[in-house]
């Protein structure tokens, strides 16, 4: 990114790789900080989809944290939030409009969410807390981190519910016959949404066991 | 602090430059999108005649494999023009705005339909594309008639934006496989189209249940575009099928 930058902090100093490690756990945008709940209970029926999703968060999050953090300075503070909702929804149809173009029959399973991208609230969180006062690079790392760590959490719910709902991963067939002719039937409850937010409270469950820290106190 | 000017500039520069940017990309994914569309529009084609499981790269040539015809037909049931061969997602049937037709047919000026016949297996169907309007947007849909041009051999059904989980759910097979073997006209040859029916096609008196499927609940606005457009399309080819009729 910046020259001078460079000279001073490696690029991926502890500091930088913190950035990006922390969302995937200590703060998980979905698990933790409980954002971004909705589109991560209406993308995770299968697995190409949440992928889909996954990526597009990516690429929207991590543009507009750059963009943000380059115009800091420029932005008067009465419009910054304007500002931030430009920028975020020019992204959004940006990747709308590509998704269009080179993967059409994902882009209408997602309808209208990639559409909705612009309210999920991770992205104008991180763009205010963070990009606002940080340079370019940084903000970068910490929009890859923030996207990968709601994608992580909706990749391992959608193969749950793939897996379980629909007996496939990837809409390859994984559970053999011999099982559905003994008997063995898909839980066409994993389909619903309500087992979305079950399966993410699972995980939750599972990441504050293995991971004390993150258990309140009362 | 920053001046009312500053604000002002700075606004407009950057809607300028956000405008530009989308425009030319929208410019720039028009051709792809659009085939994307006809590909789609073609499957749709394909799978009301129960040919499925098409890979996308491969339905250009399945289309043009299976579809022996294209004609287009107007509003006296005559035909004006009919391809039999080269490419015809190129020809004049496929490239027809079904909307602006049925514009015309409600206006009661002369329009003009197309129609698609497949050859699968020796049986001979014919499919007749749907448009009408659901709830939030435009459906659309393809029907297809077997040779008798009542006996519906399948239908696919897509829409624009329907609330996804209620009135979309007109594109599921549990919807659609409704409508295989109804029958558009009745024993003494008058057309009664298919209707949709709220409560459930049950609730119709024996002699109309091959008329009349399910509608959906929670999704009742679009199921009445459903019958509402299947009975406004079909009136509009309604010429050309009964001269095939007789």
């Amino acid at each position: 990114m910046s020259e001078e930058k460079k000279e001073r902090e490696p690029l991926f100093s502890s500091k930088n790789l913190k950035l990006l490690k922390e969302p995937l756990n200590m703060s998980n945008p979905i698990t933790v900080q409980v954002l971004g709940i909705c589109s991560a209970l209406a993308v995770t029926a299968k697995l190409k989809p949440a992928v889909v999703m996954t990526l597009s968060v990516i690429v929207v999050m991590a543009v507009s944290n750059v963009v943000i953090s380059l115009l800091r300075n420029g932005i008067p503070p009465r419009i910054r939030i304007i500002v931030q909702l430009v920028v975020i929804a020019t992204m959004v149809i940006l990747v709308d409009q590509v998704l269009k173009a080179f993967v059409y029959d994902v882009s209408k399973q997602l309808s209208v969410f990639v559409g909705l991208i612009i309210t999920n609230c991770i992205i104008m969180g991180r763009l205010e807390a963070f990009a606002m006062s940080n340079k370019p690079w940084p903000a970068f790392l910490d929009g890859i981190g923030n996207a990968l760590g709601y994608g992580v959490i909706l990749i391992i719910v959608a193969f749950f519910r793939e897996f379980l709902g629909s007996g496939t991963i990837f809409d390859i067939k994984v559970i053999p016959q011999g099982f559905y002719d003994f008997g063995y039937a898909n839980n066409g409850l994993m389909i619903l949404p309500p087992m979305a937010l079950i399966t993410v409270g699972v995980i939750i469950w599972v990441q504050r066991y293995r991971n004390r820290a993150l258990i309140e106190e009362n | 602090m920053y001046s009312n000017a500053y604000v002002f500039r700075y606004a407009s520069i950057m809607v300028i430059i956000a405008a530009a940017l989308l425009s030319s990309a929208a410019m720039f994914l028009k051709p792809m999108q659009e085939t994307n569309m006809a590909i789609e529009k073609m499957g749709g084609i394909l799978i009301s005649a129960k040919i499925e499981g098409v890979e996308t790269e491969q339905t250009i040539r399945m289309f043009n494999e299976y579809v022996t015809e294209s004609m287009v037909v107007d509003q006296n049931g005559e035909i004006v023009e009919s391809q039999t061969e080269g490419n015809m997602e190129d020809g004049t049937a496929f490239t027809i705005n079904l909307k602006e037709q049925l514009y015309n047919k409600s206006k009661g000026d002369p329009y003009q339909m197309p129609i698609y016949v497949i050859n699968k297996e020796g049986e001979k169907l014919y499919i007749f594309p749907l448009m009408g309007s659901g709830l939030w947007g435009n459906l659309y849909g393809n029907m297809a008639l077997k040779e008798d041009f009542s006996t519906i051999f399948g239908v696919t059904f897509s829409h624009d934006k329907e609330t996804p989980g209620l009135g979309a759910e007109i594109t599921e097979k549990f919807f659609t496989s409704q409508f295989v073997s109804k029958q558009i006209f009745d024993d003494n040859g008058a057309f009664t189209s298919i209707k949709v029916v709220k409560g459930g096609a049950a609730t119709l008196p024996e002699a109309d249940q091959i008329h009349g499927v399910d509608a959906i609940s929670g999704g009742t606005i679009t199921s009445v575009g459903v019958d509402e457009m299947l009975r406004n399309v079909i009136e509009a080819y309604l010429p050309y099928i009964e001269k095939q009729r007789k």
